[in-house]
Parts: structure tokens; sequence; C-alpha cells
């Protein structure tokens, strides 16, 4: 099965996000602290696309494919323009975070944590973050 | 998407945090943590109405603990879900921020550390 959405960069959409994420897992997922995981996972990519690489602009957009598979559930978040640069990553420790009062830094991590998987693909007029998790799925 | 309530109890003043915070809804949250340590040592949170939190909320929480610590302000969150709680655990943060079941425990916590 496969869901899509399309939606502007502003952060006040992503509830919109989180509401489509959470409808379509429902469908398929018994545990409740599954799909929250798994919608706030989706929730920081895309916070971090709107922001980071956006700057929040609502004339871009971020589309959302969720395709959900026998034992596994893929999520590819879309995007144009200069991607965040998953791979340039570096992860802060928890330590730094606190030190440094840094309020953002967590979202990557837990993204990390939750999913198996994490692609970053990028192509000429679009970049691909694909996250994957396998579990029971009915 | 988020209210916030504040109470005084005796001399603990709580925060109540209604709805999802998220990276769009987390500065409300920041704006009353950073107000309300100005002039308050023993702060409880009631996170019973607490929706969703993503990292943004997280970060709120994380960027006092040094402030705290070193104003000897007490925090404790109480009445977290299951889900809201697990957000913190993944990263192992309930490790570092003090939270428990009720708003009794809370303020035994806060008075006992």
């Amino acid at each position: 099965m496969r869901y899509n959405y399309k939606v502007p960069c502003q952060k006040k959409r992503l509830v919109e996000i989180r509401y489509f994420i959470n409808d379509v897992l429902k469908k398929h997922l018994d545990s409740e602290i599954d799909i929250n995981s798994l919608v706030l996972a989706v929730d920081e990519v895309c916070a971090n696309l709107m922001i980071h690489s956006h700057q929040c602009n609502p004339k871009k957009c971020i589309e959302l494919l969720v395709n959900i598979e026998d034992d596994e559930i893929i999520f590819e978040i879309r995007d144009t323009g200069n991607g965040f640069n998953y791979k340039e990553y570096k992860e802060p420790s928890i330590e730094e975070i606190i030190i440094e009062k840094k309020k953002g830094g967590l979202g990557l991590m837990l993204v990390r944590r939750i999913m198996d998987h994490i692609e970053y693909i990028e192509n000429k007029n679009s970049n691909i973050y694909r996250l994957k998790k396998r579990l029971d799925i009915h | 998407m988020i209210t916030i309530q504040t109470e005084q109890e005796d001399d603990f003043y709580i925060i109540k945090v209604i709805g999802e915070v998220d990276a769009s809804s987390s500065i409300h949250l920041d704006n009353k943590i950073g107000e309300v340590i100005k002039s308050h040592k023993k702060i409880l949170v009631d996170c019973h109405n607490l929706k969703y939190i993503s990292s943004a909320g997280l970060g709120v929480f994380m960027s006092y603990i040094n402030e705290m610590e070193e104003s000897e302000i007490k925090m404790v969150l109480f009445a977290l879900s299951q889900k809201v709680r697990n957000v913190f655990q993944i990263l192992g943060l309930d490790q570092l921020i003090n939270m428990v079941e009720s708003k009794e425990e809370a303020k035994k916590l806060v008075n006992a550390v």
C-alpha cells in the first residue's frame, strides 16, 4: 500500500503531517508506542528540512510517501533545492547539548534510534530521505 | 496546538502543558519556563494532557538543566503518558530529567532533592 501527501514548508503544517502519518499507520500497526515513534521520526526529518533547508519558505513543498510492505514500512520524504546533507551530519553527544544549551541536535538522534535504516539520495532536481523500519504489519 | 496554564500550590509552581509540543509550538514552553525560573525554585510540570513531544520540546527541557542546577531550582515532570515518556527514553533523557507518576510524588521529589 502506498500513501502520499504534499505540504508547504511551514512549521505550523507539521501537525498535519503527523495526523496523516498517524492515520496511515493506524491501519497497519497496533502499538501506539510504535506508531508515535514513527510519526516522530517523520516529523523530525520534515521539521529539519523546513527550518534548515528551506527557512520555512511556504513556496517550497515537501512530499511524503509511505510505502507499507509485508514486513517493512518505508517513508520517503522529498524536497527540492539545497538539501540537508545527511552524510555530513555528525551526531553531537548529550553532554554537548546540555553544555551548549542547544535546543536542536536531538532530532536526527531520535530518527537514528527509531529507524532501522536511513538513506539520503541526492538527485539533480530533488533530494530523497528514505527511512525504513521492519515491524509486524497487518 | 499548545496551551500552557499555570497555578501555585504552596511554594510549588505548576506548569500545565496541554496539547502537542513540536518545532512550531515549543517556543511557548521555552518562554514560560524561562520566565518561571526567574522567580520560582520548585517547579512541577503537569504532563497529563501533553499528547505529543518532539525533539524541540526535549531540547527545551535539556537547555535548562545547567541553569537550574546552578540556581538550585528543582523541576519535576509528572503524569506523562507512556508514549510521551517513551520519547524521553529513546535517548535516555529520563535519566537526566526528573519524571514521576503523580503530583504528590513530584512534590516529594522536589522537596527531597
